[in-house]
C-alpha cells in the first residue's frame, strides 16, 4: 500500500517537475511547482512523517508560492518565447545530468548505509516532539545560528530596499 | 469646512467597546424583528402601496381620451421621435371624410409602446402637443414573453382612460 | 450465533460462505476502518452541505431581521425551501466563460475554491464516538497544523480566479485576497501556539480531551472531578469552584483569551467575511474575484466560502469551545445516545459561532485596505508574538 502510494506520488511529482521546466506560461509553471510540492508532502505522509509533510504544504505551497504567484500576477509576466535549442547546450546538459546520475548511483552503492532499509525512527505520533528535541537539544547552537543568519538576511533586505527608495 | 478629527483615547482606539456597542444595537433590532415588531417589509403582491401613490407618480405611459370619448392623439409622432429607447411605434392614418372630428386630419392606426424598452422617463408626456399621452399609476407591467410586453392601442386607452386637458384644437367651437 | 444460523437457512451454502467471508472482510481491522471512514465522510459531507445551504438562508434571514426586514419567506414554510430553489436556479443557468478568460484556470479555480474547506473538515473531531467508532475522519497527530496548512492553500482558488478572469475587478480581488490571507495567516498560526504549549500536543482530539478535564480554552476554570453529585452539595460545589478558579488557572487564562480574540478576528479575515471582505467588496469590486462567474462556477465559490466559514467555526469550536464536550455530559463510550448528543453539541456550538459571524457581518462596516494591513501587521502580529512570550513565561512558573 505504502509502496504503491509512494510510486504514484513520486511519479506525479516528477511529472509536475517536468511541467515546471517545460511549460511556457509562468502561472502554469508556478501551479506545477505547487502541485509537485503537494505531491512531495504526500510522499512524506507515506513515510509517516506528518509534521514534515504539513510544514512542506504550509511553508512552501501556502506561503512561498502564493508570494510567487502574487509577483507573477503583479508584474503581468507573459508566456516566454520558445528558444531554439542549440546542439552544444543540449549535449552539455545531457552530459551533466548523466554524470550526476552515475555519481549518485555509485555513491549509493558504495556506502553500505544506503543499501539496507533504514528502520523506522520513531512512532509517527511523536514526530513533532522528536523534531523539537533534535533541534533544541542536540543541535541547539547551529539552529540558533541559522536563526541569527536569517535575521541578518532580513535586516539586510530591509536596508537594501530602503536605500533604493532614498 | 475642516472637521478636526477627535483625538481618541486608548479605550476608544481599541475599537472593541465600539464594536460591542454596535453588536448590541443590531442584536436589539434582531430581537425585535424576530418577535414580529418593527418589521417594515410590505408583502408585495398581497399588500400594495397603491392608495398612497402621489398624483404625479410616473408609471406606465398611456393614451387618454377627452370628455367626448375622442382619442386625443393626432399622430404627430413627436413622442416616437423623442423616446430615448425608441419604445414607441406609431402608424398614422388619415381620418376619413365625414368623421365629426375630421378637422384634426390624423389619428394613429396603431400605437405600440414596448414596455420592455420603456424607461419611464416621461419625455413622451412632456413633448406631446395634444396632451394625449400620460404616465399613469400602473407600475406592475408583466408578461411571459416579449410580445406580451408590448402595449397596443387598445391596452393603452384602457390604462389611460379619460383625461380632460387644455388643448381643444379639434373642437369646432374653439 | 443462532441468529446467523437462522439467516443462513435462506441462502445456499456457497452464497452463505461468500456472505460470511465478506462480513469477515468488513469486520477485519483494515476493512472496518475503511468502510467506517467512508461512512463518516459521507455523513459529515451531507451534514455540512445541508448546513451550508441553510447558513446561506440564515444569513439572508438574519440580515433581514437585523435591518427590520423579513427576508426570503415565500418558498416553503418561512422560506425554508429557499436553498433548494436557489440550487435549482444556479444549476439551470448558463455556465458562461468570458472570451478573454484563460479557460483552463478559469474552470479550475472554482473547483479549487471548494476543495480546501472540505479537506479541513477531515481532521475535526465532530463527536466523541458512536458504537465505538471515533467521530473524527482522520485523527492526525499534527491536526491543528494541518488545518492551518490547508487554509493557507485555500487562497489559490481565489487568486487563480482573479487572474484567469482577465478582467480588472476580479484581478484586484485576487491580489487583495492573497496579500490579506498571507498577512492574517501569521496571526492565525501564532495565536494558537499558547494552546499547543499548554496542551503539549497538536492533535485536535487531545486538545478536546484537555478541555474536557480542564474546562474550555476561553474559560479554563472547570474543576477536576466535578460530577452531578457535587452539584447537589452547595459546600462541595463552592469548594470545587474555588479549586477551579485558582490563581494558576486565572494566569493561564490571560494568554488564552488573547489567543481566542486574535484567532477569532483572524478567522474573519481568512474566510473573507465582512469587516475584512475586501477581496469581494461588492461596492468597489462588484463581487471581486468571482465577478465573471455564473451558474455552477459561481455556486462553487459560494459553497466554498460558506464551507470555509463552517470549517472555521468548527476549528474555533474545537480549539476554544471544548469541541463536542459539554460539562457533565458523558461521551460516546456510555452508549450511542450520548454519542449522538456529543455530535449535536458540536454542531450546536458551530451554529452559534456561525450566527456570530453573520451578526458581525451586518454590524461592522468594511475596513479600508491600509487599515486592514496595518491591523494585521502592526497590531495582530505583534500581539500574537508577545502573547506567546507571555504564555511561555506563565507556563514556566505554573503547573499545567
Ligand atoms: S416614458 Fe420615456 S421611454 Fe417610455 S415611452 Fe415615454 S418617452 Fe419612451
Ligand atoms: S401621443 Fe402626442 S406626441 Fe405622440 S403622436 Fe400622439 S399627439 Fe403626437
Amino acid at each position: 500500500m505504502q509502496l504503491t502510494l509512494f510510486w504514484i506520488f513520486s511519479s506525479l511529482m516528477i511529472a509536475f517537475g517536468l511541467g515546471v521546466v517545460t511549460l511556457r506560461s509562468p502561472i502554469s509553471c508556478a501551479m506545477c511547482l505547487v502541485s509537485s510540492f503537494i505531491c512531495l508532502a504526500a510522499v512524506f505522509v507515506t513515510l509517516d512523517a506528518f509534521f514534515i509533510a504539513i510544514v512542506q504544504v504550509l511553508v512552501a505551497a501556502g506561503a512561498v508560492m502564493v508570494l510567487f504567484l502574487f509577483i507573477i500576477m503583479l508584474l503581468n509576466l507573459q508566456a516566454e518565447e520558445c528558444r531554439r535549442v542549440k546542439l552544444g547546450v543540449m549535449l552539455g546538459g545531457t552530459v551533466v545530468v548523466l554524470s550526476f546520475v552515475v555519481l549518485l548511483s555509485q555513491a549509493l552503492e558504495s556506502s553500505p548505509q544506503f543499501s539496507k532499509p533504514i528502520p523506522v525512527l520513531m512512532a509517527p505520533s511523536q514526530d513533532v516532539s522528536m523534531i523539537g528535541m533534535t533541534l533544541f537539544h542536540s543541535f541547539n547552537l547551529p539552529f540558533q545560528i541559522v536563526g541569527v543568519l536569517l535575521l541578518v538576511a532580513t535586516v539586510g533586505v530591509v536596508l537594501l530596499s530602503r536605500r533604493t527608495l532614498r | 469646512m475642516i472637521v478636526n478629527r477627535k483625538k481618541l483615547n486608548w479605550v476608544e482606539r481599541l475599537y472593541l467597546p465600539a464594536i460591542i456597542g454596535g453588536l448590541a444595537i443590531t442584536w436589539k433590532h434582531f430581537q425585535r424583528s424576530l418577535l414580529g415588531k418593527g418589521v417594515i417589509t410590505m408583502q408585495y403582491p398581497e399588500e400594495k402601496w397603491d392608495a398612497h401613490l402621489p398624483e404625479w407618480y410616473r408609471g406606465a405611459p398611456t393614451l387618454v381620451k377627452d370628455e367626448h370619448g375622442r382619442e386625443k392623439c393626432v399622430s404627430c409622432q413627436l413622442c416616437e421621435f423623442i423616446c430615448p429607447p425608441r419604445a414607441i411605434t406609431i402608424e398614422p392614418m388619415e381620418i376619413p371624410e365625414g368623421d365629426p372630428w375630421r378637422k384634426v386630419e390624423k389619428a394613429p392606426r396603431a400605437f405600440d409602446i414596448d414596455m420592455a424598452r420603456c424607461i419611464y422617463c416621461g419625455l413622451c408626456e412632456e413633448v406631446c402637443p395634444e396632451q394625449a399621452i400620460f404616465l399613469r399609476k400602473d407600475y406592475s407591467i408583466t408578461g411571459l414573453n416579449r410580445n406580451e410586453m408590448i402595449h397596443h392601442k387598445e391596452k393603452l386607452y384602457e390604462l389611460g382612460g379619460v383625461m380632460t386637458g387644455l388643448v381643444f384644437k379639434w373642437n369646432e367651437k374653439k | 450465533m443462532d441468529v446467523s444460523n437462522f439467516i443462513s437457512q435462506f441462502f445456499s451454502p456457497a452464497a452463505w460462505s461468500l456472505i460470511k467471508s465478506l462480513g469477515e472482510c468488513f469486520m477485519s481491522p483494515t476493512g472496518f476502518l475503511i468502510w467506517t471512514t467512508l461512512l463518516k465522510s459521507a455523513l459529515l459531507l451531507v451534514i455540512i452541505l445541508g448546513l451550508v445551504s441553510y447558513t446561506v438562508y440564515a444569513e439572508r434571514r438574519v440580515s433581514a431581521l437585523i435591518q427590520d426586514r423579513l427576508g426570503p419567506n415565500r418558498v416553503g414554510w418561512q422560506g425554508l425551501l429557499q436553498p433548494v430553489a436557489d440550487a435549482a436556479k444556479l444549476l439551470l443557468k448558463e455556465n458562461f466563460t468570458p472570451k478573454s478568460a484563460n479557460y483552463f484556470y478559469f474552470r479550475l479555480a472554482s473547483k479549487l475554491a471548494m476543495v480546501p474547506p472540505v479537506l479541513v473538515l477531515g481532521v475535526l473531531p465532530f463527536g466523541s464516538s458512536l458504537f465505538g467508532v471515533p467521530m473524527t475522519i482522520a485523527s492526525v497527530n499534527v491536526g491543528a497544523l494541518y488545518v492551518l496548512a490547508i487554509s493557507s492553500i485555500s487562497v489559490y482558488g481565489i487568486v487563480l480566479a482573479g487572474w484567469s478572469s482577465n478582467s480588472k475587478y476580479p484581478f484586484l480581488g485576487g491580489i487583495r485576497s492573497s496579500s490579506q490571507m498571507i498577512s492574517y495567516e501569521l496571526s492565525l498560526a501564532l495565536s494558537l501556539i499558547p494552546i499547543f504549549m499548554l496542551v503539549g500536543s497538536l492533535n485536535l482530539n487531545q486538545i478536546v480531551q484537555y478541555q474536557i478535564v480542564h474546562g474550555w480554552m476561553i474559560a479554563p476554570f472547570w474543576p477536576q472531578g466535578m460530577s452531578l453529585d457535587t452539584l447537589l452539595h452547595p459546600l462541595a460545589l463552592l469548594e470545587a469552584f474555588r479549586a477551579g478558579c485558582s490563581l494558576q488557572r486565572v494566569l493561564i487564562w490571560i494568554p488564552l483569551f488573547i489567543s481566542f480574540i486574535l484567532f477569532f478576528i483572524s478567522m474573519f479575515a481568512e474566510t473573507n467575511r465582512l469587516p475584512f471582505d475586501l477581496p469581494e467588496a461588492e461596492q468597489e469590486l462588484i463581487g471581486g474575484y468571482h465577478t465573471e462567474y455564473s451558474s455552477m462556477g459561481f455556486a462553487l465559490f459560494f459553497l466554498g466560502e460558506y464551507t470555509a466559514m463552517i470549517a472555521g467555526a468548527g476549528v474555533i469550536t474545537t480549539l476554544f469551545l471544548g469541541g463536542w464536550s459539554l460539562p457533565l455530559v458523558p461521551d460516546g463510550s456510555h452508549g450511542w445516545f450520548w454519542g449522538l448528543v456529543n455530535i449535536a453539541v458540536f454542531f450546536a456550538k458551530v451554529i452559534v459561532i456561525l450566527f456570530v459571524f453573520i451578526w458581525v457581518r451586518w454590524t461592522i462596516p468594511r475596513f479600508r485596505y491600509d487599515q486592514l494591513m496595518k491591523l494585521g501587521w502592526y497590531f495582530f502580529f505583534e500581539l500574537a508574538v508577545a502573547n506567546i512570550f507571555l504564555a511561555a513565561l506563565i507556563l514556566t512558573y505554573v503547573k499545567r
